[in-house]
């Protein structure tokens, strides 16, 4: 694969600033545009990006298909088992209000979880499904 | 519209490709129009970002060059076809409440609840977060399931060969 230095370098300036506005947005999702499923995206990119430059087996050997399969994975048990704290907690399943002493401090801690859980489950899925596609050599 | 009349017309794969990134991106610019922000953050995200990323992925799988098949019905079945289901649905929109209509039956459901009681019962500034995340809890648990099993999906079909 041709190198071209000027792009090489401009996103190993951009990619750590695309990863950290991923997580700003899955942070920030209570108090302005974005959430889980944004943020997921947009790390992916990050990824993709590096994957793009730099070549898929060096992307690969820092973050092998094993682990993006086990967050694939990951994301949604995180969720599900929020819901089923809520249950062995007292309440219906996914219901907040039943994760700590204070309501309005269970649905924080609810939402900020099952936020994070929707991150993970969508990066991967995204990363995944792009190493699956540009892992395969052509016909 | 421009750009869709040109993704019509276009025979290079790769501009069609390039075209549909545009379209998602002006779509998105239209949503932010509508004060739809986490809409249009999530389309300009997967549609003009990662749905690219991944058609060019195709394309480049697919070397040889597009194959131009004439349909065995000529053109007029496909054009009339067309025609027909875009007028039912621009029929359909005459029904649908004026744009920020109070009285439209979107808005007199559970959305004033949303509006008056969330930041009580849930706490966020953002309404958007606090109907996905726990008033619709649930759906969202569904939607993720989809992205889950697309994606094992795509790995089951595509990633089959590599020894990971």
């Amino acid at each position: 694969m041709r190198r071209n230095p000027v792009v090489g370098e401009f996103s190993d300036l951009l990619i750590p600033a695309i990863v950290l506005f991923g997580l700003y947005v899955q942070f920030h999702g209570d108090f302005g545009p974005g959430g889980g499923f944004q943020a997921g995206v947009i790390v992916a990119a990050g990824v993709i990006l590096h994957a793009l430059v730099h070549g898929l087996d060096r992307t690969q050997s820092r973050l092998p298909p094993r682990l993006i399969r086990v967050l694939v994975a990951l994301g949604l048990l995180l969720y599900a088992g929020v819901g089923f704290v809520a249950l062995l907690g007292g309440g219906n399943f996914l219901d907040y209000d039943a994760l700590a002493a204070d309501p309005l401090a269970g649905q924080h801690l609810g939402i900020y979880l099952i936020e994070l859980g929707v991150g993970i489950t969508v990066a991967a899925v995204m990363i995944a499904v792009f190493y699956a596609f540009a892992g395969r050599r052509g016909p | 519209m421009v750009t869709a009349l040109a993704l019509v017309r276009v025979a290079s794969l790769f501009a069609a490709v390039m075209l549909t990134g545009i379209y998602s991106l002006l779509t998105a610019a239209l949503f932010v129009l509508l004060d739809a922000v986490d809409v249009a953050f999530t389309e300009a995200a997967v549609g003009a970002g990662i749905t690219t990323v991944l058609m060019l992925g195709t394309l480049a799988l697919l070397r040889a060059g597009p194959e131009v098949c004439e349909s065995p019905h000529g053109r007029v079945l496909p054009l009339a076809s067309v025609l027909l289901t875009g007028a039912a649905i621009v029929y359909a929109t005459f029904d649908m409440p004026r744009l920020g209509d109070p009285q439209a039956p979107a808005h007199r459901h559970v959305a004033p609840r949303y509006i008056e009681q969330s930041a009580a019962e849930v706490g966020p500034p953002n309404i958007v977060t606090s109907v996905l995340a726990s008033y619709r809890g649930y759906d969202t648990l569904g939607e993720v399931a989809v992205i889950f099993t697309a994606g094992i999906g795509v790995m089951l079909l595509l990633g089959g060969r590599r020894k990971g």
